[in-house]
């Protein structure tokens, strides 16, 4: 199981995650804005996500944090 | 349950949030120089030095000593300290406008002594600080503020390959082009970095790791857009790859 930790605050929207996702489940929350102005990143289906840290490593700005849970 | 860490901000990097526009290429190549020296085990003992540009207050998100020098100068700044203090481990983290165009003769002469340090060179096609102008490295038919009708090859020349000319010169031992346009390329450019710290500390020379990357807001692009930028227009015209490694293992 996948754990997915946002640093909000320091997201700009800028979407290279979205892209970069290879099971596109993440999204720009359009609903929110953070401090700086930006809609800050969301993921919409976290049972999906394989833990591959893709995301993490395309973010210019480190927002993201993954982690997986140990095999049983 | 117990989790494991897959990935998390390097500890290279302090907490500042990056002021950076959104999409920048310079948060990326932060996360890779920050991450290749807490891998090699020298964030401790290592010094930054900051140019003029964008990342002119890169010492405030490494989390190790820096300095920043005057604009093109911090190959010269670097071999003073290198020079000084050779047990330290020196790189300088320059932009296009301020390696390719102003500081043009410190890095040549750097090269050419062979001095012990990494450069980390980010190859934008653009002045992105002072407001998108052109630059030696912007290419032909770009649109800048400079160059509103596209940069022409009669009055301008070329774009400035720096890799290839500085892979000529005797005293360089590791030159690499890489890019940061996607994943993959990340994990690519990720190796050359380090490899170029690695070199240092094993006191082979002077390293220059060229990574083209993107300038949304300066190329008036949104940032996933100017990573297809990066992949389609500048890739064709700088090639990646490794210019020249002493070791010779390719």
């Amino acid at each position: 199981m996948a754990v997915l930790t946002f640093n909000e605050v320091t997201c700009k929207g800028c979407r290279l995650c979205v892209e970069a996702c290879p099971k596109k489940i993440l999204d720009l929350d359009t609903s929110r804005v953070n401090a700086k102005g930006y809609n800050p990143v969301l993921c919409r289906d976290i049972d999906t996500c394989t833990a591959c840290a893709v995301c993490a490593r395309v973010c210019p700005d480190s927002v993201i944090k993954v982690e997986k849970g140990a095999e049983e | 349950m117990a989790t494991k860490v897959i990935y998390e901000k390097s500890r290279g990097l302090k907490d500042n949030p990056l002021t950076y526009c959104p999409g920048c290429s310079h948060g990326t190549i932060h996360k890779l120089v920050a991450e290749s020296l807490v891998e090699l085990d020298v964030l401790e003992r290592t010094i930054a030095v900051a140019p003029v540009g964008c990342s002119v207050l890169a010492y405030n998100y490494f989390n190790c000593d820096g300095i920043q020098a005057a604009h093109g100068r911090a190959p010269a700044v670097a071999t003073g300290i290198k020079r000084v203090c050779p047990d330290k481990i020196v790189f300088a983290y320059q932009g296009d406008g301020d390696l390719a165009s102003i500081g043009t003769a410190e890095i040549i002469h750097a090269a050419h002594r062979g001095e012990n340090f990494t450069v980390i060179f980010v190859n934008n096609a653009i002045y992105g600080m002072t407001g998108g102008q052109m630059a030696p490295t912007t290419l032909i038919n770009q649109k800048t503020t400079t160059s509103p009708y596209g940069r022409f090859e009669e009055t301008t020349g070329k774009p400035l390959l720096v890799s290839e000319m500085l892979a000529t010169i005797p005293g360089a031992a590791y030159i690499e082009r890489v890019s940061v346009h996607d994943h993959a390329h990340i994990l690519k450019a990720k190796r050359a970095i380090k490899k170029a710290f690695k070199y240092q500390v094993e006191g082979k020379g002077f390293c220059m790791v060229e990574v083209l990357a993107a300038c949304p807001i300066g190329w008036n692009v949104s940032p996933v857009d100017s990573m297809k930028f990066v992949r389609d227009q500048m890739m064709p015209y700088y090639p990646l790859g490794v210019y020249k490694d002493k070791e010779g293992v390719q």
